[in-house]
Formats: C-alpha cells, sequence, structure tokens
C-alpha cells in the first residue's frame, strides 16, 4: 500500500494516518453501479437539490480503475453478479462498498431465484443502506458515515491489526436465531 | 402436551397400592345414590383415549382452508353473436379463410367473447396462415402486434402450455387475442417472426420462461436468464426460489412456503 | 471523400492482388458506396478490420445494465446485438403468489421511472376482471390521471436529462433534474413515495389528496412552464445538440410498424397514434390536450415529441387540479376514492397517529364497534385478499414510453395465476439494430438515449 510499507514499523505517525483519511475522504469518487430504481435516487443526489458535489462526489468515475467507492444501487441478479464481481476487481485499493438500497442489502423484497440475496454474498461492504428506495438525504447520511470510516482507518501495520480485530469481533457474532430443542413445541 | 401421558405409570397392581391417598378422603355417595366423581388417580390405570386440545388431529391448521377444493376451470366457448365487433372480426376471418381454403374449424378451436375482449383459440398449426390474415386482409388489418406471452396450465393436461398474442388494429382501432396451445410432451409452436417480426425477443422470451420451442425462429435462445441457466423459471413446476429470512429470534420461511389462502 | 484507409484502385474486387498487409482499398471521391460493397462481398476480413467491441453491461450511457456487442469496421457500425436481462427480478412470477392488492407494490418497480404507469395499468387489467371497471370513483380516475401525466412529464425528463449527460452536455441533465425534483416532491406530498408508490389499487387508488395538496399542486404549475422553456431554449436550437442527433436513428413507419414500436417513437415517425385518444381509459376522452406529432423519424425528432408531451401533460394536469377543486374536499362518505364495495374495497383509510401510520380512530371504532361486518371484511381483505373470477383481461395503457399492457390471467382465487407485461422498453429496444446499424459509433449513443428504455421493464 505504499511508503508506509517501505518504513519501519512504529516510524509510522499517527497523524499521517489522520492526514490521509482527511484526504481520501474529501474526494471519494464514486463508480455508480448503478442498476435499478435506486440509480434514480442516485442521480437525484448528484443532482441540484441534494448535492453531492459539495463532497467531491460529482465526478463519477466511469472506468472502475480510477474509482474509489462503488454505490451497489439497484437488485442485482444472477446474470449481473459476475459483472459486479469483474468491476469489484478492477477497482485499485483502497476500495468500498455502499449497498444503496434493501434489494442490494439483502434481496429486499424479490426472494427468489432470480436475485443475489444481498450483495455482500459478492463483495465485501461497508455500509448497509437500507430503503426502497432510499431517500437522497438517506444516501447522504451513508455517505458521511462513510466518510468518517475513510477518515479513521488505519495504515501499514496498524491497518492489519485493525482487520485482524475486526474478524475476530465478526467471528464471536452469535447467530440472529437459534432454533428451539426438539419437543418442546417452539 | 404434558399431561396424562407423563404421569401415567406403569401397570395397574403397582400404581394402586402404592397411589393410595393421605389426606382426609372425601364420603362416598351423598345418600341419594349419586356415585362420586372417580378420583384422577383412579384414571390413571385406564388407557388414553383423547390427547391434545381443540380437536386439533393432525396439521395444527386452524384457518378452516384445510377442506377447500378448487375446481379447474372449464373451458368456454362464446355463442354467437358476440357483440360490438366481434363479430364483423369473426366474419371477417372466415372469409379470408374460406379465400385460402381452410376451414373455418380447421384453424380455429373455440372463440371466446368475454369482459369486453376477443380470443381465438388458433391450432398451432394453422397459427402463421391464420396471423398472416390478420395482418393483411382489409377487413382486418391488426398491423400491431403487442407480443406473445405464456401461460402455463399445470392441471391441462394435454395442453399445458399456452402463448397468448394481442394483436392491435390501428386502421380500425380494434383489439384481438389469439391464445395457441401446446402440450407439455410436444411444445412446439410455430414461429411468428416472418408475420410479426416484433415477435422476435418475445418468443425469445417465452422459450426461455415456459420451455415453447419456437419452429421457424432465426435465433431461439435465452434473453433474460443467463446463457447456462437449467430450467424455464415460469413455469408452475419451477420454484420460486426464495430463502427463509432470518430475524432476532425468527425465521420467517420463503413466501411459497407461507400459508397460502388461495 | 478521402480517407485514411490505404489506397487501391476503387471498386477493387476479389481479383485484385493482396499486398502484404491484407486487402487495400483507395478512395478517391464519392465511390463509398462502392467500397464498401467490395468489402462486403470480399467476406474475407482478417482481426483488425472488423473488430468486436463490447459496450456494457455496466457503461455510463447504455441508460441501465444493456449491454451491446458491436460489430465494427472502423467508426461504422456493421452489426449491433442487444444483451438484456442483466436486470431480470422475476417480478411476474413473484406476483403469483401474492394477492391481488400486493401485487401492486410488486408491479411498480418494473418501470421504475414510471411506477404509476405500471399500477394503473395492472389496476385496470385487474377491475376489467373482477367487472367494476365503470364503478371505480371518479374522483379516483381524476387522481388517477393527475398522477399519470406528472409522471409522464417526470419520466420525460429522466428521459431528456441523461441524454444531454451521454452526449456531453451535463447542463441539460442538471436542468432537467431541477425541474423533476419539485415533481418528486409532488409525489412525496400526494403519495408518500418519491418513487415506487404502490398508490394505486384495483378499485380506486388508496388515499385521498392531503390537504395543501391542490395549492401545492397550482404553485408547481404556476413555475413549471418557465422550466420548461427554460430547457427548451437551452435544447432546441442548440447547434451541437441538433448535430448529434437531426438524421441520426432512423426508424420510419414501416420499421416502426414491423417492430412493434409505440409510444414517442411512432409519433415521430408521423403517425398520430396515442391510446389517450384513440382507445381512452380513465376518462381521458374529457381532457383537451394534444399529441405532439413529427415526421422527422430521427432521434431529434422523438426528443421534441417528449419535451412537447411534457406542455401537453402539464396542461392535462392543470384541469385535473380545477377539476378535483370544483367537487370541494367533502369528505370520503361522498366522495370517496375508493370503489364501495366491502367485498373488494379496500378498507381502511390510513392516518398518522402517535404510534405510527396506521388506520384511521374512526375506522377501527367502526369496525370494533358499531358493524361486525366490517369487521369480517376488513379482516377477510387484509388476510386473504379479494377473488378475481375466473378468466383473462389485458388492458393497455399510453405510457411514457409506448403501449404498456398488462395481461393478467385469473383462476378464481385471491393470488393471480399468471400476469405478464407487455412493457414498451422490451419491444422498443428491439429495433436498436434497425437505427444503429450501418451509423457511426457515436451515433449509438444518442439513438438508445431516443428509444429511452428502461431496463427495469425490459427485464422486469
Amino acid at each position: 500500500m505504499g511508503i508506509e510499507e517501505k518504513l519501519p514499523s512504529g516510524v509510522l505517525l499517527t497523524s499521517v494516518e489522520k492526514a490521509a483519511g482527511w484526504a481520501r475522504a474529501r474526494s471519494v469518487w464514486p463508480a455508480t453501479f448503478g442498476l435499478a430504481c435506486c440509480a434514480i435516487e442516485l442521480f437525484m443526489t448528484g443532482g441540484p437539490k441534494h448535492d453531492l458535489a459539495r463532497f467531491g462526489m460529482e465526478r463519477a468515475s466511469n472506468t472502475p480503475r480510477q474509482a474509489d467507492l462503488m454505490i451497489v444501487a439497484g437488485r442485482v441478479s444472477q446474470k449481473m453478479a459476475p459483472v459486479l464481481r469483474q468491476i469489484y476487481d478492477q477497482m485499485a485499493d483502497p476500495k468500498w462498498v455502499i449497498s444503496m438500497g434493501v434489494c442490494a442489502s439483502s434481496g429486499g423484497m424479490f426472494n427468489n431465484y432470480a436475485i443475489v440475496q444481498g450483495v455482500d454474498h459478492i463483495v465485501p461492504v461497508d455500509i448497509y443502506l437500507p430503503g426502497c428506495p432510499p431517500r437522497p438525504e438517506m444516501l447522504l447520511d451513508s455517505i458521511l458515515k462513510l466518510h468518517d470510516k475513510i477518515m479513521n482507518m488505519k495504515l501499514g501495520k496498524n491497518r492489519e491489526r485493525e482487520i485482524t480485530e475486526l474478524e475476530n469481533a465478526r467471528l464471536g457474532l452469535r447467530p440472529l436465531h437459534v432454533a428451539a430443542p426438539e419437543g418442546t413445541g417452539l | 402436551m404434558s399431561g396424562p401421558e407423563e404421569t401415567h405409570k406403569a401397570g395397574p397392581e403397582e400404581t394402586h397400592g402404592a397411589q393410595a391417598p393421605q389426606g382426609p378422603v372425601p364420603p362416598v355417595g351423598d345418600g341419594d345414590g349419586n356415585l362420586p366423581a372417580r378420583l384422577g388417580e383412579e384414571r390413571l390405570a385406564e388407557p388414553v383415549i383423547r390427547s391434545g386440545m381443540f380437536g386439533v388431529q393432525t396439521t395444527g391448521d386452524t384457518s378452516g382452508y384445510g377442506r377447500l377444493r378448487v375446481h379447474k376451470v372449464p373451458p368456454i366457448e362464446s355463442p354467437r353473436p358476440y357483440g360490438s365487433y366481434f363479430d364483423e372480426v369473426a366474419d371477417a376471418l372466415g372469409s379470408a379463410l374460406e379465400a385460402a381454403g381452410v376451414g373455418f374449424s380447421d384453424a380455429i378451436e373455440r372463440v371466446v367473447a368475454d369482459r369486453g375482449e376477443l380470443t381465438f383459440y388458433v391450432r398451432r398449426e394453422r397459427l402463421p396462415e391464420v396471423a398472416a390474415k390478420f395482418r393483411d386482409d382489409p377487413a382486418l388489418r391488426f398491423e400491431l402486434c403487442g407480443g406473445v406471452s405464456g401461460v402455463h396450465y399445470l392441471e391441462d393436461t394435454g395442453r399445458e402450455l399456452h402463448a397468448v398474442y394481442h394483436l392491435l388494429s390501428i386502421t380500425h382501432n380494434r383489439r384481438v387475442r389469439l391464445e395457441v396451445s401446446a402440450p407439455d410432451a410436444d411444445p412446439h409452436i410455430p414461429s411468428l417472426v416472418g408475420v410479426y417480426p416484433t415477435c422476435n425477443w418475445h418468443e425469445r422470451e417465452t422459450w426461455d420462461f415456459f420451455g415453447i420451442i419456437f419452429d421457424g425462429h432465426p435465433a431461439l435462445t435465452r434473453i433474460e436468464m443467463p446463457d447456462d441457466w437449467k430450467g424455464h423459471p415460469q413455469r408452475k413446476d419451477y420454484p420460486l426460489g426464495g430463502i427463509p429470512v432470518e430475524y432476532r429470534g425468527a425465521k420467517i420461511p420463503p413466501p411459497e412456503e407461507r400459508r397460502n389462502y388461495a | 471523400m478521402t480517407s485514411s484507409m490505404p489506397h487501391a484502385p476503387a471498386g477493387a474486387s476479389d481479383a485484385d492482388d493482396e499486398a502484404a498487409e491484407g486487402r487495400v482499398y483507395t478512395v478517391s471521391g464519392e465511390d463509398w458506396d462502392e467500397i464498401i460493397a467490395a468489402a462486403n462481398e470480399a467476406r474475407d476480413f482478417e482481426s483488425g478490420e472488423r473488430l468486436v467491441v463490447n459496450m456494457g453491461p455496466q457503461h455510463p450511457s447504455t441508460h441501465g445494465v444493456l449491454r451491446l456487442v458491436l460489430t465494427l469496421e472502423g467508426e461504422t457500425v456493421a452489426e449491433v446485438r442487444a444483451a438484456i436481462g442483466y436486470l431480470h427480478t422475476g417480478i411476474e412470477k413473484n406476483m403469483e403468489y401474492r394477492t391481488w392488492t400486493q401485487g401492486v407494490t410488486f408491479c411498480t418497480r418494473a418501470d421504475y421511472l414510471m411506477p404509476i404507469f405500471n399500477e394503473v395499468v395492472y389496476c385496470l387489467a385487474v377491475e376489467r376482471l373482477l367487472g367494476i371497471e365503470d364503478r371505480v370513483p371518479e374522483r379516483a380516475q381524476i387522481i388517477r390521471v393527475l398522477l399519470m401525466e406528472l409522471n409522464r412529464a417526470a419520466s420525460h425528463l429522466a428521459g431528456i436529462g441523461p441524454m444531454g449527460f451521454e452526449l456531453g452536455a451535463t447542463t441539460i441533465f442538471l436542468q432537467a433534474l431541477r425541474l423533476r425534483e419539485r415533481m418528486l416532491d409532488l409525489f412525496e406530498l400526494i403519495t408518500g413515495l418519491r418513487m415506487n408508490h404502490a398508490y394505486i389499487r384495483p378499485g380506486g387508488v388508496v388515499q385521498d389528496l392531503p390537504p395543501g395538496a391542490l395549492e401545492a399542486i397550482r404553485a408547481f404549475l404556476d413555475s413549471a412552464p418557465k422550466l420548461v422553456h427554460d430547457l427548451r431554449t437551452l435544447i432546441d436550437a442548440n447547434p451541437v445538440f441538433i448535430g448529434r442527433t437531426k438524421g441520426v436513428a432512423y426508424l420510419d413507419l414501416a420499421g416502426c410498424m414491423a417492430l412493434g414500436v409505440t409510444g414517442p417513437m411512432l409519433r415521430s415517425a408521423g403517425l398520430p397514434w396515442d391510446l389517450r385518444k384513440s382507445q381512452p381509459y380513465c376518462g381521458y376522452e374529457t381532457y383537451d390536450f394534444d399529441v405532439p406529432v413529427v415526421d422527422t423519424c430521427d432521434a431529434y425528432g422523438r426528443y421534441l415529441v417528449r419535451i412537447g408531451e411534457i406542455e401537453e401533460s402539464l396542461k392535462i394536469v392543470r384541469q385535473c387540479v380545477d377539476r378535483l377543486a370544483s367537487r370541494g374536499s367533502v369528505g370520503s362518505e361522498t366522495d370517496p376514492v375508493m370503489i364501495r364495495d366491502a367485498k373488494i374495497g379496500w378498507p381502511a383509510q390510513l392516518s398518522l397517529g402517535p404510534d405510527g401510520l396506521g388506520p384511521s380512530p374512526e375506522h377501527i371504532a367502526h369496525i370494533m364497534g358499531q358493524s361486525m361486518e366490517a369487521l369480517i371484511h376488513h379482516f377477510k381483505l387484509i388476510t386473504e385478499g379479494f377473488r378475481v373470477p375466473a378468466g383473462q383481461a389485458y388492458a393497455a395503457v399510453e405510457s411514457a414510453r409506448g403501449e404498456l399492457g398488462a395481461h393478467v390471467v385469473s383462476d378464481g382465487g385471491t393470488r393471480p395465476y399468471r400476469v405478464h407485461f407487455r412493457d414498451p422498453s422490451f419491444t422498443n429496444l428491439q429495433s436498436v439494430a434497425a437505427l444503429c446499424e450501418g451509423g457511426m459509433v457515436a451515433d449509438i449513443i444518442p439513438a438508445i438515449a431516443s428509444i429511452d428504455p428502461v431496463m427495469g421493464g425490459v427485464d422486469r
């Protein structure tokens, strides 16, 4: 990931992390993966009333190579899933994903053969944004939360430690629903 | 349900002596010759005759829909006169077919005029001919085809797959519907791409979703589903494919496994 | 005419000797037809003469997830094939597992730029099956027309805006979105949502207009024509826009008829066919409006038809508002918005209480305290839904993109047996080959923008 890897660990200053985080958050270029209805709300967020340009994000990068953020806006069908993964792979690090709308987050109202039940089956998601479709204000809120996340992202060795901690936290999560034991009638 | 089974002990002889009540024994009879109710412990010797409450014996479905019986819709045929412009269309079609030497009932199985719409059930071998007559005959002139739509009637053995064509006449401002059926075992219907080129993608979609093979279509391939998909999704015997939805503390089954009030 | 291709005598054919690097043509002027004919005749292209390019499905200017496979000869498009299905959602199959009323929430997401039209056409088909077409209250019909026309205008703006954006004119995009935001505000005021409203139900609409809606719509109507006029000033005589869209994507009337194309594309070919005028529904015969028709058959003509339709829609909205105002707000007893049939009409008026949105307290008092039958109907309608007699119906409306049809089959139950939407975008998109082949690569963009497909409707 650049210069911080070449420096011996410990030399890395927290203020560098802060500066890098601040710079990264200030001009995130979205690779708009506008698929369905949420894409229309994405356009409207870039429109004059709710302005994405105030974050420097109105320049949607049509090529994934130059994009930082993939906003998966809309339902991902089985046919589209490999394309989604390919675009994600083509993006350069650091990259983030917002799954916009319930269809991208969990399959939404379309619990059937044709829709991938949650884009986190395919790409790692940073922010889940519910809504059908989410209002532009909700999208702006999710972008601000993502900015928080980006600004507090660590670099180099600290980043590796952070990733391990997050993984362990996730592995310790209990399942949502535990099946009741047999015969209790529940 | 816990209840008599759990407290039932084995063998009448052992229980009878071992379960003798310790407290004061109520008097036997009240002097009028009525016997007292049997003490609960004495019934333990008898076999179980009923379990559960509210008469539920099988599925626990308390909706009352378990005894619903739905009958198949019979094929209806409308008697003449059909009303509004339908008779004109039927007569024009009849004379156009006659001029081509085809009997009306050779090509058309039945005619239904229902809810303000006219439907011709066309035999599948005659479909391109009939469609060409609809397009070209001056009294008919149905220039615009709205495409093909498939319907799968699973219970209708021998005629499971239907293909429905909606035609629009701009000249006469009329609408008509053509319906063709094919059995599951032989799902072939002649293609109408030569008559109405707009049917190209519609026939591909109907093949994709129902498995109806349109003979004569230039490139009958999947159009909506991925190219290597197996199965034809909108058939009635194809599952909806939903997964159970997890909440905290509950798991909701997918739509096709939920209670059905149809 | 000179070209950058290497030289050979004009009209070169098979018999000519081939240079080491392949076939060579000299173009000396006004012989392009001969060159093309010779090249096609030869049918012996090495890689590099014909290039197969894949455009999409993720591409900024394909109006959604549309994939085009182009075979190019230099800048000329030799073949274009469209691959769709990247947004297939199985809406039609999903509707078979929900009640008739719940089907509205599904079908509204098919063509997501004009959700009201999806809902109206489905409800018209269901009402035809129920046999209640003439019993739908008039207030509901007026509200339906009001929302349909607002949706038509919003949809055209969402077509013209991206059309400008794809041609490189972002100002057009932002100006169109500015006007569209106001329409979405009106939708939010009336239906509660900016898109995918699920507001139109079989039997009427779900709720009456909120207080203050008519004033808000009038305020919008006062300011909208100026914004449309600004947009026109920006685009109509714009030399760059005209240069890129005039004469581009030509499809004449015979082509439209053969390919089943309807809507603004058909009206740009000179045929004044509009279902609102020829087969009116929802009371359209009582409104006074024109149908813009142009006969240039090109992308510029289609733009003119669309922006003309926005202006006509605003006229119709004004007439609707006047009618609603003259009816007054007398309450849902005398002027209902849902059919007065206890077996079909959605029972409860919603209202916002301290614990959220739910049936209004008056309704709850009625069903719990006053009428057992009302309680039973409420319960049956909400859990089971109404039953629709067996049969099939096809209803069609003139949507923003063309003839949108719903073919609905019922087997007598509480759920649709089969619903199929004849989507105009699906049919119109078939014509992309006829529009683009023979033209330049750069003309594909305005061609698709002039078809204005919405992939949600194409793939459903």
